[in-house]
């Protein structure tokens, strides 16, 4: 395969993978890994490293059209983001001591945790829940468009435990040089009682501020390669902005099931290739 | 309040625009490196099997920079790829000044340190930059 075609089939890859991770508000750099490392066979740290920059690309990308549309919280999304950001820190610097069987693994068990959350049934959510203290008092409770047309008002619950699950999501970001969108929408929705599209939208503007605090410690390591994150960067792109032009209109349900089907035989793959040293 | 909600509204279109500046003009650098890259590459096979690493000049901000100006397409998309990383930072930034002109001094201080921690890891952390 000559570096033209080789071009194309990985900006082609990253486009649906932009797509799929925009609409499910999961990431796109969750499935970028598995598909460049397994399929293409790029060594693992390539593959991260070109992902981490494209998911900069998709949460900015996204995030620029979701703001219009009054979903996402920009005060929860930056309270968060001081998790997220020492956490990838963390993360990045990590990354250095693991080697690539290991960095495989924890990479299975992510992609079939990821899996596993989406697949769960999400709780009826719960409206008109009592005001926190804290979260009044960071002034996170706000308004968003609801279903039925009209401002639906939310109050923000368990400040404390959706921090610490930030940190976490910025920790594996920085690690595995992904947006780990599942693990920042689990600390939301679930923990925090924010609603599902605030949720997946405050997660898609957080990401790109959770992986530029890692990508400068992946550029000077050498893990950045031009040819290889070029496509996966554009393809992405184009995969994501398409995915956010959809979803204010699209049924998420469906979709989610799709993808953690695609999520959870890429983890089986992944967890198999890091455990029989085939990475 | 409905002066606040205004505010807020004003902030989020901005950052949705600089956001939207930051993402084009990085793909279309990445994009004008990419035609170069291909143009003089496409024929040579793809091998990223084996990891070794970027060379210096591709690892840092001055490295990048002169590899761009000699028309190097791997320079000039890794130069794209630097103004992606810088847009949530400039993102971030301009935050604190959208909280300051609604005189939020909580979280002015929050986006500060957020700031701090991303310019440690850009500039405090290797030799990127």
């Amino acid at each position: 395969m000559n570096i033209l075609e080789f071009t194309i089939l990985v900006a082609a890859g990253s486009f649906l993978a932009g797509l799929l991770g925009s609409l499910t508000g999961l990431g796109g750099g969750v499935v970028l890994v598995p598909l460049l490392s397994l399929f293409f066979k790029v060594d693992i740290r390539y593959a991260i490293g070109a992902s981490l920059v494209s998911v900069i690309a998709t949460s900015s990308g996204a995030a620029s059209a979701y703001v219009r549309e009054g979903f996402s919280n920009i005060r929860i999304g930056m309270f968060l983001e001081i998790a997220t950001t020492v956490g990838a820190l963390v993360g990045a610097f990590l990354a250095a001591f693991i080697s690539t069987k290991a960095l495989a693994t924890i990479f299975g068990v992510m992609l079939l945790y990821s899996a596993y959350l989406s697949r769960k049934p999400r709780p009826r959510a719960q409206r008109n829940l009592p005001p926190d203290p804290l979260a009044t008092r960071l002034r996170m409770n706000g308004d968003f468009p609801s279903e039925e047309g009209g401002m639906r008002h939310y109050n923000v619950q368990r400040v404390p435990l959706g921090f610490s699950l930030m940190f976490g999501a910025g920790a594996l970001s920085g690690l595995l040089g992904i947006g780990s969108g599942a693990v920042k929408v689990l600390a939301m929705d679930q923990a925090m009682k924010i609603p599902f599209k605030v949720s997946t939208t405050t997660s898609n503007f957080m990401i790109g501020v959770t992986a530029a605090a890692s990508a400068g410690v992946y550029l000077s390591r050498g893990y950045v390669d031009p040819g290889l994150a070029m496509p996966v960067m554009l393809g992405v792109l184009a995969g994501s902005m398409l995915g956010a032009r959809i979803l204010v209109k699209a049924e998420t349900k469906a979709l989610r099931l799709v993808f953690s089907i695609v999520i959870g035989v890429l983890g089986l793959q992944m967890l198999y290739k890091g455990l029989t040293g085939g990475i | 309040m409905s002066t606040r909600n205004w505010t807020d509204k004003t902030i989020e279109e901005i950052v949705g625009t600089l956001l939207r500046v930051g993402v084009s003009l990085s793909a279309f650098v990445v994009a004008i490196g990419a035609a170069i890259y291909l143009a003089r590459h496409g024929r040579e096979p793809a091998n990223y099997r084996v990891f070794h690493g970027e060379p210096s000049d591709l690892r840092s901000l001055s490295g990048i920079v002169r590899d761009a100006f000699r028309l190097r397409g791997r320079g000039i998309i890794q130069l794209g790829l630097l103004l992606l990383i810088a847009t949530p930072v400039a993102r971030v930034a301009f935050s604190i000044w959208g909280f300051a002109e609604e005189h939020d001094r909580l979280y002015m201080i929050f986006t500060g340190i957020v700031l701090i921690v991303l310019l440690y890891s850009l500039l405090g952390s290797g030799s990127a930059f």
